[in-house]
């Protein structure tokens, strides 16, 4: 499933689809599968009605052969656009499906024997051993060593990701490639019931179950197109004692015309699309209900560290000690730190290139002795040409100095206060036993963070961030990133509680989480993303899987739940402002034969009554195709206020749908009176 | 159109605007039972009430409890109904000495007081006794008004409770619509009336000499001329006052004399007529405002009012127009304004209200599901007369019948969150209660019956010669309209008529009166399964991207959602009658 395929593949695939597509849009005409859509079902009972009275000796055998054909081609264009969502789904899950190839196992029994069994044979519980190049077998968790895994067949994502026993970082997948060393693996799935079988069959739509919110709109769709058939049913009464009576042909299409099809014919589609759109941003769900949740969400939980944060601290200032200037301690800070390696380390020796010009020096000439970082010291650090230099923690320096005979000046613990109380960590340089001064270590906010969470608060969702910090610090990075609120020193439990909390006030919550100790949260919120780097536990106890591992993601999985519920709203506004036009179209050339005064009524001006109905019917069916790409799309989705979201979409969807059928079924009046169809 | 005209027109809607505040807050501190400036008389009145009655004021109904106790209720009280018509004559109070109702007239009457219809088949005045008009009908009056108030009520509590299971207490709901508003109200307004010369009396029919004597001709037996002078008339009395007040305030409609509220002995003066008019949209205008406080969203109770109060205007304003235009059947008489005459259309109309006031009182009574005529509005111009027509159609609630219009419109309203709540990117919420399958199934169900009975059994009528086409008397669209208004107004409840066919037959007297009953509680009971259902949910506290039900927009919304939904329904229906007699008057067509 990689999301660059070349465009040339793209468009090859695009025609596979399309062509399967037709031929199973003619498939599903199958009673049984229509009469889960109601509207279309009622549309096809419709056309068969008009079909079987074409062979009765009628007037306008040309005109009600048109008609016909089009009342099929409404039919066969919902079925269509199903079909088209449908099959990009079924393209994905091909990919997938390569990944699924039979491997040999090496499994392990229980006294000790390896031997050779296919993978699909595995069980729950089996245990493997899984050496580089070789595939793994099944879904499992790692029991024993550490080896770098190839996920990109899952993920899309070339770089190798480490895989080891114990931990949050167990869990590994089947159908990827072990790259390195050799990893002891129980398998924690059935045949069949995989990983990859859960999401072949999810993108497939084969497991899809309409999502409430898609039953209640289905309802609204049902009561509606009963309602207008009660309408035309009962109108052949009133022209009837009008002097008027209308053909079979003239009723189902002014029937077809009422009944909201546009939104009939495309619901199903945007429903498997809006999934795809996920499972395009390498998110899995397992339901179509956690979609529709995430539209909902009120409250974002986002961990700090990776989410609002980059990974890790770094240097951003050097606080001198009285009688030192700021290159000095830059200097001193830059040589203890030439050698460490970590991102902390990094961005000192980079600060003090930036500030004060200094590179990084070769201290091989002048036998320079390293100080490697160890848990016992806590602290690294150069010993060369008689300059003896440390940095460390704060705790650990002053022990350090003590030890020495020496102390901490005033007024470097001064500084120490200042950074720690404005949410950053200090470091303390010594060189010879005398204080230096201080590195300001600071979480770095994300870029373009602030701006997203200012446009979710203006959304009215409200972001918390979840840190293991102390709140002083927390409370400055939240300040910083621009968060509502922040849970410091989090535990699972008060995670847990912040959920049920905000639960409890009647609130969506959304989180991401990893570690099995994340679980219970996971599954107590609304919308539980797992990374998929992340233990078993945590993935069955959300109800999303990123496979990306990318908590940040959270952010565009709740614009794709508002995203579908925005395409199915205008859909349906668009759907029934259509009718206003159509009843304009169809009601006077109805009874303008016999009140040719009622042509007062035709503010189209359309060419004869039979053009006019022709015109509203092929409208009727053009529209679900026009609208096939919308609705796998998705309406433009940009994060706003409610009510300007409302009046955005209101104007485009529910004005654009009282006006466009009026020019349409016009314009289409003039081409099919120009050809002479009618 | 005149400016005098419009200016009353404006100052109805201003001093309904006016009203909706105080009488909205009354209302709401009446069923919140907290204290009001008439508990010291009417608490011990309740409280007698509910020993008598062995009613338990604090126990709580769920909506089927609810729904089942307002059916007993309603069933009860339509039998009683039915055994005084039919029993009047062995029954005090009958100066006239008037015989019993015939069954398939009493069983219509029962059914269209019992619904708060009032659709009256007969002549009161010959038909039916003070006894079976003052416990009968006026206890009809009263008591469906306050079954539609504590049903507004029950749904206005569906949604402000939160994870509750019930709604209220019918009884007590309908005790204290009846006593705190309901009494008070009429009994204020009774006065007022008898000031203005209302009559309110329990004496037999005056007969008085005519001033100016009438030459009638007519055919005689023997088939030739017969010319009679007719000296006396018969003056028509009773207890009106009292019977007025309840008829206009409780959105009532049904006259105590067969002209309705173009009779002068219950509408004498431009003033009653200005208050009856004002009686009507009083109590459901203020609902609105009771709705916004009992669920803490005031704006919200405004929105719903500017929706009620467009499509008044948009009403209004047609009925208006179109009853000013000169006649162009008439061409070459002079049809203008000026201070001798009215211009216009005056057929039907009194000539102590006008235009403006006709118009107005037309509009407003079908609006609210009052159904008072105070001018025929068979007799209006096409256009003038597809106003009150398309109003009812509108589902009764632009201010709507009291109660009724408000749990009306709220269904609307839920349709309305739920169609375009979707696109603000959430699954559609409604003051913080999730819309979800079960409400809107129950809601599509209220608004499928209304269509649903209308047409179909207008569509019986209109091709079955011997049922409903023998009763026309009008042909052509006209005659359709007048079939379509008469099962229109039965299933919304409205009871105004819109003449021109004999409605007093078998089929008609069963059928409308079948419609009134369907068009009333086959609704009622999924509109209580909505709010029982609502009252069942939890709370979601609005945010910024809440759907916003408060705003300008979401009226504009509302509207939209009850004309393309509700209305577009009768359209090719109303092409057929009124649209199609008004294109062809203007090609020189009467009918």
């Amino acid at each position: 499933m990689t999301r660059k395929t070349s465009s040339q593949a793209g468009k090859h695939r695009d025609t596979a689809i399309i062509r399967q597509a037709l031929v199973d849009s003619f498939r599903k005409l199958n009673p049984r599968s229509m009469m889960k859509n109601p509207v279309m079902f009622v549309v096809e009972v419709g056309s068969v009605l008009t079909t079987i009275l074409l062979f009765t000796p009628t007037h306008s055998f040309a005109f009600n052969l048109q008609i016909t054909l089009w009342l099929w081609f409404t039919v066969l264009f919902a079925n269509f656009a199903e079909a088209m969502a449908e099959g990009r789904g079924k393209a994905q899950a091909d990919t997938l499906r390569k990944a699924k190839s039979e491997t040999l196992a090496r499994r392990l029994s229980a006294d000790g024997i390896v031997e050779e069994v296919a993978s699909s044979k595995l069980r729950s519980g089996d245990v493997v051993l899984c050496a580089a190049g070789q595939f793994v077998p099944g879904d499992g968790e790692v029991i024993e060593g550490v080896a770098s895994v190839d996920e990109s067949a899952i993920t899309g994502e070339s770089a190798p990701v480490i895989r080891e026993s114990g931990g949050d970082r167990s869990a590994v997948t089947g159908g990827t490639r072990v790259l390195s060393d050799e990893i002891k693996i129980r398998i924690t799935s059935n045949p069949g019931e995989t990983f990859l079988d859960r999401m072949i069959s999810l993108v497939e739509g084969a497991e899809r179950q309409k999502t409430p919110n898609e039953i209640a709109l289905n309802i609204l769709l049902a009561g509606l197109t009963i309602i207008f058939l009660l309408a035309v049913v009962t109108l052949q009464p009133l022209a009837l004692y009008s002097g008027a009576p209308q053909t079979v042909f003239v009723l189902v299409s002014l029937l077809v015309c009422l009944i909201p099809t546009t939104i009939g014919g495309l619901l199903s589609a945007i429903g498997i699309a809006g999934m795809d759109r996920l499972v395009q941003h390498n998110v899995l769900a397992m339901s179509g209900r956690a979609v529709e949740a995430a539209g909902d969400v009120n409250t974002l939980l986002l961990d700090k560290t990776g989410t609002i944060t980059l990974g890790n601290r770094q240097a951003t200032e050097f606080v001198p000690a009285p009688g030192i200037t700021e290159a000095q301690l830059a200097d001193a800070a830059q040589l203890s730190s030439l050698t460490d390696e970590t991102p902390e380390g990094r961005s000192i020796v980079v600060l003090a290139k930036e500030r004060y010009g200094l590179r990084g020096r070769e201290l091989a000439a002048h036998e320079a002795v390293f100080v490697p970082f160890t848990a016992q010291t806590r602290m690294s650090g150069v010993e060369y040409d008689g300059r003896i230099i440390r940095k460390g923690a704060v705790d650990a320096i002053v022990r350090y100095l003590e030890q020495n005979g020496t102390s901490m000046p005033s007024d470097v613990r001064a500084a120490v206060d200042v950074i720690a109380r404005s949410g950053g960590t200090p470091l303390i340089v010594v060189e010879n036993y005398r204080a230096l001064g201080v590195i300001h270590l600071k979480d770095i906010v994300k870029g373009g963070m602030k701006e997203r969470f200012a446009q979710l608060r203006s959304m009215g969702i409200k972001t918390v961030m979840i840190t293991g910090d102390n709140p002083l610090t927390a409370a400055a990075i939240a300040r910083e990133a621009g968060v509502d609120d922040f849970l410091a020193e989090a535990t699972p439990k008060e995670k847990m509680d912040l959920i049920r909390r905000e639960q409890a006030e009647g609130k969506l919550v959304a989180m991401t989480g990893d570690g099995t100790n994340d679980a219970p949260a996971l599954a107590q919120a609304d919308v539980g993303v797992a990374m998929n780097s992340g233990t078993q536990a945590a993935k069955e106890a959300g109800n999303m899987v990123d496979l990306d591992s990318n908590p940040t993601k959270l952010i565009e999985i709740v614009a794709i739940g508002k995203q579908l519920l925005m395409t199915r709203g205008a859909l349906t506004t668009f759907s029934i402002a259509n009718d206003v036009a159509k009843y304009f179209a169809i009601i006077p050339a109805m009874f303008a034969a016999t009140f040719p005064v009622l042509n007062a009524l035709n503010i189209m001006h359309l060419k004869t009554p039979e053009s006019a109905v022709l015109s509203a019917i092929i409208f009727n069916a053009l529209i679900i195709v026009a609208l096939i790409p919308l609705a796998l799309r998705g309406v433009a989705y940009k994060p706003m206020r409610a009510d300007a979201m409302l009046r955005r979409n209101l104007l485009v969807y529910g004005v654009g749908g009282l006006v466009a059928p009026f020019i349409g079924i016009k314009l289409i009046d003039m081409l099919i009176t120009a050809v002479h169809l009618v | 159109m005149t400016i005098s005209g419009w200016l009353q027109i404006a100052a109805f809607l201003g001093v309904i605007a006016l009203l909706t505040k105080p009488l909205g807050i009354f209302m709401a501190r009446v069923f919140e039972r907290e204290k009001t400036f008439l508990d010291p008389i009417l608490r011990p009145v309740e409280r007698l009430l509910y020993k008598l009655t062995a009613v338990d004021e604090t126990r709580e109904m769920s909506w089927r409890e609810y729904g089942t106790s307002m059916l007993v209720f309603s069933g009860v009280s339509m039998l009683a109904l039915y055994a005084i018509e039919r029993m009047q004559q062995w029954l005090p109070w009958n100066p006239q000495a008037l015989g019993a109702v015939a069954t398939d007239l009493a069983f219509n009457t029962a059914a269209s007081f019992t619904t708060n219809t009032n659709w009256q088949a007969y002549v009161p005045e010959t038909t039916m006794s003070y006894f079976t008009q003052m416990a009968g009908l006026a206890f009809h009056n009263f008591a469906s008004a306050a079954v539609g108030m504590a049903l507004a009520v029950a749904f206005i509590r569906g949604i402000a409770r939160r994870e509750k299971s019930t709604l209220g207490n019918f009884w007590v709901d309908m005790t204290r619509s009846t006593l705190w508003i309901l009494l008070p109200m009429c009994f204020v307004f009774a006065i007022v009336l008898v000031s203005q010369g209302v009559v309110q009396n329990l004496r037999p029919y005056d007969t008085v000499k005519l001033v100016e004597p009438q030459t009638v001709q007519s055919t005689g037996t023997d088939g030739k001329p017969v010319t009679k002078q007719i000296d006396t008339q018969t003056i028509a009395q009773g207890p009106v006052a009292s019977q007025e007040a309840i008829k206009m305030i409780g959105t009532n409609g049904g006259g105590f004399f067969n002209a309705n509220s173009a009779h002068p002995f219950e509408n004498p003066t431009p003033l009653t007529n200005f208050l009856e008019m004002l009686a009507i949209f009083a109590i459901p205008s203020a609902f609105t405002y009771t709705l916004g406080r009992m669920t803490c969203s005031p704006k919200h109770g405004w929105a719903v009012w500017a929706a009620m109060a467009v499509l008044f205007l948009a009403g209004v304003t047609t009925a208006y127009w179109a009853e000013t235009q000169p006649n162009p059947l008439l061409r070459g008489v002079d049809q203008h304004v000026s201070l001798t005459q009215s211009g216009g259309n005056m057929e039907g109309k009194e000539v102590r209200f006008g235009i403006a006031n006709s118009a107005l009182f037309a509009t407003a009574t079908t609006d609210a599901s009052c159904g008072a005529v105070n001018s025929m509005h068979d007799s209006f111009m096409p256009l003038g007369g597809m106003v009150p027509l398309v109003n009812i159609m509108l589902g009764e609630m632009v201010f709507g019948g009291v109660g009724a219009g408000l749990y009306g419109m709220l269904i609307y309203v839920i349709l309305a969150v739920f169609i375009a709540g979707l696109m603000v990117g959430r699954t559609p919420e409604y003051l913080g209660k999730k819309i979800e399958a079960f409400d809107v199934k129950m809601a599509m169900l209220y608004v499928l019956v209304f269509p649903l009975v209308i047409l179909i059994f207008a569509g019986i009528s209109l091709v079955s010669p011997q049922w409903g086409l023998s009763s026309l008397n009008n042909a052509g669209p006209h005659g359709l309209s007048e079939i379509l208004y008469a099962y229109t107004s039965a299933a919304g409840n409205n009871g105004s008529a819109f003449a021109g066919l004999n409605a007093n037959t078998l089929w008609y007297n069963v059928t409308l009166g079948l419609t009134t009953l369907i068009g009333r509680f086959f609704m009622i009971i999924p509109m209580l399964a909505v709010a029982g259902n609502l009252a069942r949910k939890k709370y979601t506290p609005p945010s910024l991207g809440t759907f916003p039900v408060t705003t300008p927009l979401f009226t504009v919304l509302l509207v939209g959602v009850i004309v393309i939904v509700g209305a577009l329904t009768f359209f090719p229906a109303l092409s057929l009658g009124a649209v199609l007699e008004h294109l062809l008057m203007l090609t020189g067509k009467a009918f």
